[in-house]
């Protein structure tokens, strides 16, 4: 892969066919791991009276849908967080994260219709490079959750740990985004 | 300004400070926090700063550097709804934030 390039309106950059494969194979992971949370949402008799969707009211269980579709209020100190802030997190999750789910897995499908198969050139709009920005991202949430990522993550991992061939493609997506969000940036 | 300053200094302050005091939160009740995590990127936080909410690039710097030196910064306060949509956009973005009131 080359550095992402901005030209006017438009950001390119050229994939092979082996990194073609992994980030669309990474992408539709959690693609499906978002839908199963979709198909999950509890049905409801309100929205077919009201328009209005409602979701799940309680956060994942799963770390990485966790990480991906946080609470309103931060509830992690149980102790401190008041009844009041539950009940509000609960609301606010349920209002909002239809919307949500929505807008990461069409930033997903943005990703899955630009990136050729066979990898080659990636020709994006603004637009669609933002979509990339988000879902790239959403990538590298789930995988350095799995991964267990601190602030001083090595380059490397002994060869014995078993997230050592996982880093690697951690570190990938890291340059992909960097590259991305230089390409990007305004610069004033 | 010499009429004030023939007033007492304990009936100014009572009668100036808590009416700033006051509009103040009625005007920005709720504020909106980011969390520092270990998978943002720096360029990535602070670009996130710039475009949703029109910070300039400094401005948006300052923030990032809060959140990845302090732990966390304050990136928007106001009503409470105002708020809703400021979160539910970071969220978009990969953030982590929440949002808490002021008082």
């Amino acid at each position: 892969m080359i550095p992402w390039e901005r030209t006017g309106d438009t950001v390119t950059t050229k994939m092979d066919r082996r990194e073609a494969a992994v980030l669309r194979g990474l992408i539709t992971q959690i693609d499906a791991i978002l839908r199963a949370r979709v198909e999950a949402a509890p049905a409801v008799e309100g929205p077919v009276l009201t328009g209005i969707r409602t979701g799940p009211s309680t956060a994942p269980d799963d770390p990485i849908l966790a990480r991906l579709l946080p609470s309103f209020h931060k509830l992690d100190d149980e102790e401190r967080a008041t009844k009041a802030e539950q009940d509000s997190a609960a609301a606010l999750r349920s209002l909002h994260e239809p919307e949500l789910l929505d807008l990461k897995t069409g930033v997903a499908g943005v990703v899955l219709d630009t990136l050729p198969q066979a990898g080659g050139k990636v020709r994006l709009s603004l637009e669609q490079a933002d979509a990339w920005l988000s879902a790239v991202n959403d990538v590298r949430l789930a995988l350095g959750t799995t991964l267990d990522v601190s602030e001083d993550m090595p380059e490397e991992l002994p060869d014995d740990d078993p997230r050592a061939p996982h880093l690697s493609v951690y570190h990938w997506l890291t340059w992909l985004q960097e590259s991305l969000v230089t390409a990007m940036a305004p610069a004033d | 300004m010499s009429v004030r300053m023939s007033l007492p200094a304990s009936q100014e302050q009572t009668q100036v400070e808590p009416i700033g005091a006051e509009h103040a939160d009625e005007d920005k009740p709720w504020q909106t926090v980011v969390w520092n995590d270990p998978v943002n990127l720096m360029s990535y936080v602070t670009y996130v700063f710039q475009k949703l909410f029109g910070y300039s690039r400094e401005q948006a710097t300052k923030l990032m550097l809060d959140v990845h030196h302090k732990g966390k910064a304050i990136v928007s306060s106001g009503a409470k709804e105002k708020m809703e949509g400021d979160v539910a956009k970071l969220h978009g973005a990969g953030l982590w934030a929440t949002m808490e009131h002021t008082s």
